[in-house]
């Protein structure tokens, strides 16, 4: 008796655990952008650190992090980043990071652009595209969970999968490290 | 029409008078085989030796002898007759002739991208799930894949053609009768195969000719204010981002080009009738239609909406 | 009949009381012991293939809920019951469980019960493979219904193609799922053929020359020939090929990097053809004995129909580029496959021919295995016509990918493939179990079930060639499928409630005490000399057999021979052609070690899905497990040459 409850318990436990990695949402309302401000660089007046906290929707989602890298791929973001090893962009798969690397910091500089030739998307994509694109872009140097990366693609390979790419730790933008 | 039993080309016909002929041999076939099978429970024809088992006579024995190998003699008849007419018409269905309009076809997940290509440039044409060919020319589809395999079936013209990435393959057919034919996806590729149809039109030589040369050439601008300002949401609401419009700035190539988009019967690769209700269900919110598809919702307010309607249906 | 111990005193009997201790000594030796350790360590033949025909069973069950899903969803167009992911996970799971979980798995399982017993053997040749391969088995039933439950199924169909099923179209670890199922019920397979091959060449009652082998134990052992060709085929395409191009990014079917994406195709197939033989031919095999049986008869044409069994499988290895028709493979090439497509149809027919002459010279009984027979020749007749027509290259490319292939391929498998068995089941189930089937359940089984089949796919054909295509999750209303659509899926209910009569029919027997003896069906295989059920040392001495139906043909009671040890497990190996006796050999009793080696190939396959240093660590474990199979082994004093008696007639 004893036994069979453990099981169900155990059987009950897995199937709650239900893989965020693996589901597809489909037809869902989008994700809200980021709250309006967004710290570039974790240099503040003051003792308090503003800033937004979000979680990036499809960093654990294997479906959302594939429809970001399509569309990294559709939306020609290779032309100035090439497939993350840079160009006339910075480099997106080392930790180097001028705007940030949270979600929300991302977030904010595929929407709203950034100086030197980052055009701004928010209003040619919707809000869970640019998630989407976060998640891969994030994926890219390791930062998402390893099994919602993508493995390789039916391209020209010109670099390792982010799958085999090894896991990175958040680092913080800018040239001094804060209390961050 | 869209039916393997409605055949609109000579190459269907072929296909569907083999099938009539094997539909006849076979259930002749199975009709008789099914009947032995009755016979042989109804008879009473072994005799029950002294150990309880069914015996039979050295007559019977000879007689079933001699009809097991008739039968295997007369099946092997059957079929061997049957391979020798079907490499006649698979022959027949190869032989290509040398002039053809050629189409070529790009399959997307889950959308066909057509290009008529020709040596003149004022003839040639990019448009996506909808094409026509003129009656009684033999067309020839050369096929690839974007993504993933797909494959080309319009039932009532040909058979199938898979569309394999790194492959190239063509088809090629002649449509004998006028009329608008039906075909789908016929390979699993993915969540919205079941809804990944085209629409072919076959029309006099005349008619293929006037829709192409109008076809190739871009819509006029919008004349009339509404249109105008449908025309400015289409630039700015992200439209311009995925799709081209023949004469304008948007010449994106991610989604299905849109030049002649009300010429189209059917919107989404044949999942809705072209009328303006289901284009502003279409653009509102495709994933409502087309889960997984890869059009994303457009949050557009109810003016938006109509002006950009109203633009949409200028592309004639 | 003379009487074939001329050199023996006719009236040599054993005496009872030594019949009883010799048969309490030897289930004694037999006996797994009792509770938790010896339910995990059994070897026991029987008892394996028990559990592995409930747990296919149960996975036919759980298929047929997953069609029952589909048959609602299509049932209307335009329907909203299940959208297009869950659906796509759906019919993958459907044809995984039923192709992988289901088919092969219970015509091995029949084979691993009655070889031994048809040929008069105490046991396999390789208890402890045979629990590994079980174990093997769980495993992949076990992943692949978690998966289910925690929205991880494969979602790219049983056949998964690639690019579909690659790593850029197929992201999370679904597919990885397939990949592995896969590899853990060819382990399954694998072991089971060995089994079978080496039981049945050199295990066989003293006399059972090749040529008085039962036709059911023929149709295994070509299978398992046929299993060991290709299931390494699908080995190298699922978890060679479609694994590390997944996990660590080889290029396989990457035309970019110079691989192929039709590769995978003509890999798979080279299995996936040979598969459905796999599971068609030991059906074929069952259906022998039956009519044997019910016709009181000796069956017409044992030799041909040996022959057609071994040509069948031959000609199942040249068929495979007919699942590749539309593909641009040029035309010359495919033509051949078309020949070899229509000539496979020619031993079949030939099997068929001989049944109905058996049945022609004798007075059929009705009862219900007879009556699957006769829905056998109904229903396969149809699929192996249809299947004729699919190998033409004209008409396969109408007709390929849409419900027609859907239709061809359900009237074979379930009437050239379950029909059988289930005729097979309500014949063999008294030899199982020791109670016999109610007739008048089993009537209305057949019925329904011959009745649900015919209705739920005769009308795909039509679907099919009117334009419907497979694997679609729902159709516009216009296209006019609707109708059809849903007789199917009525069809479809009547289906399910015939199954749902048989397990009612099954409990219901199971709560009686066993009633049935050795034979109640009076039938003449080695199988029913024995108890229902058998007991755990299948027979008290080996039979020693002088022709093809041993029952039939002794007026007396069985011949034997004796001498053989009682204090422990021990097995006689004859020699391949005649099986005149060779040694003695100890066969192995309980062990840890199949479900231990199963485990770690558990972890070693499903672990790679996450970090390749599963692999090693997988190795590392199952090295341990080998070197204690090894250890526990049977010792080198265990084997005994054994002098022909002068007494065991030669081969008549």
């Amino acid at each position: 008796m004893r036994l069979r409850l453990a099981m169900i318990f155990a059987f009950a436990l897995v199937v709650a655990s239900a893989c965020e990695r693996e589901e597809r949402r489909l037809n869902q309302p989008s994700p809200p952008a980021p709250v309006q401000f967004v710290a570039q660089v974790p240099l503040q007046p003051g003792p308090n650190v503003i800033t937004d906290s979000t979680e990036g929707p499809f960093d654990d989602n294997a479906f959302g992090t594939a429809q970001g890298q399509q569309l990294f791929s559709q939306m020609n973001c290779a032309g100035c980043h090439s497939h993350g090893g840079g160009g006339m962009g910075p480099a997106l798969m080392d930790d180097q990071w001028i705007y940030g690397s949270t979600p929300a910091q991302i977030f904010a500089s595929i929407a709203e652009g950034r100086a030197n030739g980052m055009p701004s998307w928010k209003y040619r994509l919707t809000n869970e595209q640019i998630w989407q694109l976060v998640a891969y872009v994030r994926s890219l140097s390791g930062l998402t969970p390893k099994g919602a990366r993508p493995t390789r693609s039916d391209e020209m390979n010109v670099k390792p999968a982010p799958s085999q790419t090894p896991n990175a730790k958040p680092k913080r933008s800018g040239p001094n490290p804060g209390n961050d | 029409m869209h039916s393997a039993f409605d055949p609109a080309s000579p190459q269907a016909r072929a296909i569907a008078h083999l099938w009539w002929w094997m539909f006849g041999v076979g259930a002749s076939v199975w009709l008789i085989v099914v009947v032995a099978m009755f016979l042989a429970l109804r008879g009473k024809r072994g005799e029950r030796g002294p150990d309880d088992l069914s015996h039979a006579s050295p007559e019977l024995r000879t007689r079933l002898e001699r009809t097991v190998k008739g039968a295997l003699f007369v099946t092997v008849l059957i079929l061997v007759g049957f391979l020798a007419f079907d490499f006649t018409v698979g022959r027949a269905l190869a032989a290509a002739p040398t002039k053809m309009l050629t189409i070529e076809l790009t399959g997307h997940q889950w959308w066909w991208e057509v290009q008529y290509a020709d040596t003149n440039p004022s003839r040639r044409l990019v448009t996506a799930n909808e094409m026509h060919v003129p009656v009684g020319r033999p067309v020839q589809f050369r096929f690839q894949s974007r993504d993933v395999i797909h494959s080309f079936w319009a039932p009532s013209l040909h058979g199938k053609r898979d569309l394999i990435p790194g492959y190239s393959s063509s088809l090629w057919f002649v449509a004998d009768t006028p009329g608008v034919y039906r075909g789908q996806c016929a390979e699993f590729c993915g969540l919205q195969h079941a809804k990944m149809a085209f629409v072919i039109r076959a029309e006099p030589q005349a008619d293929f000719d006037r829709w192409l040369e109008a076809s190739a050439a871009s819509p006029p601008p919008p004349s009339d204010s509404t249109a105008a300002y449908g025309q400015r949401v289409f630039m700015s609401a992200g439209c311009a981002v995925c799709h081209t419009i023949g004469g304008t700035q948007a010449q994106a190539t991610v989604g299905p080009v849109l030049t002649h988009l009300k010429s189209r019967m059917t919107i989404a690769a044949g999942t809705l009738t072209n009328t303006r209700e289901n284009l502003g269900r279409w653009v509102l919110n495709p994933q409502q239609i087309k889960p997984g598809t890869q059009m994303p919702p457009s949050p557009l307010s109810t003016v938006q909406l109509d002006a950009l309607l109203a633009y949409l249906e200028t592309l004639k | 009949m003379t009487n074939p111990h001329a050199a023996l005193p006719a009236d040599v009997t054993i005496a009872p009381d030594e019949i009883e201790r010799e048969s309490r000594a030897l289930s004694t030796v037999w006996s797994d012991g009792s509770g938790l350790w010896a339910w995990l360590t059994t070897v026991d033949h029987k008892t394996v293939s028990k559990r592995l025909i409930v747990t296919a069973f149960l996975m036919f069950i759980a298929g047929g809920i997953e069609a029952a899903l589909m048959r609602a969803q299509l049932s209307r167009p335009e329907n909203t019951l299940i959208g297009p992911d869950r659906y796509s996970q759906l019919f993958t799971t459907h044809g995984t469980t039923m192709m992988f979980l289901f088919a092969v798995p219970i015509m091995t399982a029949m084979g691993l019960y009655f070889v031994p017993l048809m040929v008069g053997a105490r046991s396999l040749a390789f208890p402890r493979l045979n629990a590994f391969g079980f174990w093997n088995y769980v495993v992949a039933v076990v992943f692949l219904y978690v998966s289910l439950f925690v929205n991880t199924a494969p979602d790219t169909g049983w056949f998964a193609y690639v690019p579909l099923s690659g790593p850029q179209y197929s992201p999370g670890h679904r597919v990885d799922v397939w990949a592995q199922v896969v590899t853990f019920t060819e382990i399954s397979a694998l072991t089971a053929a060995v089994n079978i091959i080496v039981t049945t060449f050199k295990m066989r009652a003293p006399g059972m020359s090749l040529n008085r082998i039962p036709i059911f134990v023929w149709a295994q052992l070509v299978v398992a020939f046929m299993i060991v060709f290709a299931m390494p085929a699908v080995a190298t395409a699922s978890t060679l090929m479609l694994a590390t191009d997944r996990a660590v990014s080889m290029h396989w079917f990457n035309p970019a990097e110079g691989g192929d994406a039709l590769l995978w195709q003509h890999v798979f197939w080279f299995f996936g053809h040979p598969e459905v033989y796999i599971i068609f031919l030991p059906a074929l095999g069952m259906i022998t004995p039956i009519i044997e049986t019910f016709c009181r008869r000796k069956v017409f044409g044992y030799t041909p129909i040996v022959m057609a069994n071994i040509t069948t499988a031959f000609f199942a290895f040249g068929l495979w580029v007919h699942h590749m028709f539309a593909t641009p493979i040029p035309e010359l090439g495919q033509s051949l496959f078309t020949a070899a497509s229509i000539l496979i149809a020619i031993p079949t027919g030939v099997q068929i021919f001989c049944w109905l002459a058996t049945m022609w010279a004798s007075r059929p009984k009705l009862t219900v295995p007879m009556l699957f027979v006769l829905g056998f020749i109904f229903t396969f007749v149809n699929g192996g016509i249809t299947g004729v027509m699919l190998a033409s290259v004209a008409f396969d490319k109408q007709a390929h990918d849409t419900f027609f292939v859907v239709a061809h391929l359900h009237y074979v498998l379930l009437g050239g493939g379950v029909m059988p068995l289930l005729g097979a089941f309500y014949f063999w189930f008294p030899k199982f179990t020791g109670r016999v089937l109610s007739e008048r359940l089993g009537k209305w089984h057949f019925w329904l079930f011959v009745i649900g089949v015919n209705v739920t796919f005769f009308p795909m054909h039509i679907l099919g060639l009117q334009g419907m295509p497979r694997r679609v999750y729902t159709y516009l209303a216009p296209t006019g499928w609707g109708p059809l659509n849903l007789v199917a899926t009525i069809g479809a209910v009547t289906i399910a409630t015939s199954v749902l009569l048989f397990l009612v029919n099954a409990v219901m027997a199971m709560r009686r005490a066993p009633d049935a003896g050795p034979n109640p069906w009076g039938a003449s295989g080695l199988e029913w000399a024995v108890a229902s059920p058998p007991p755990n040392y299948n027979f008290l001495h080996a039979p020693v057999v002088e022709s093809r139906h041993p029952l039939w043909d002794t007026t007396v009671d069985l011949p034997v021979l004796t001498g053989f040890r009682s204090d422990r497990r021990e097995v006689l190996v004859t020699t391949t052609f005649d099986a005149r006796p060779d040694s003695r050999h100890e066969a192995p009793k309980g062990s840890i070690w199949p479900l231990y080696l199963a485990l770690c190939m558990g972890v070693l396959f499903i672990g790679s899905i996450f970090s390749p240093w599963f692999v090693p660590g997988g190795i590392a474990l199952s090295l341990l497990g080998l070197a204690g199979w090894g250890w526990t082994g049977s010792k080198p004093t265990s084997h005994e040459r054994v002098a022909t008696p002068a007494a065991v007639p030669e081969h008549a």
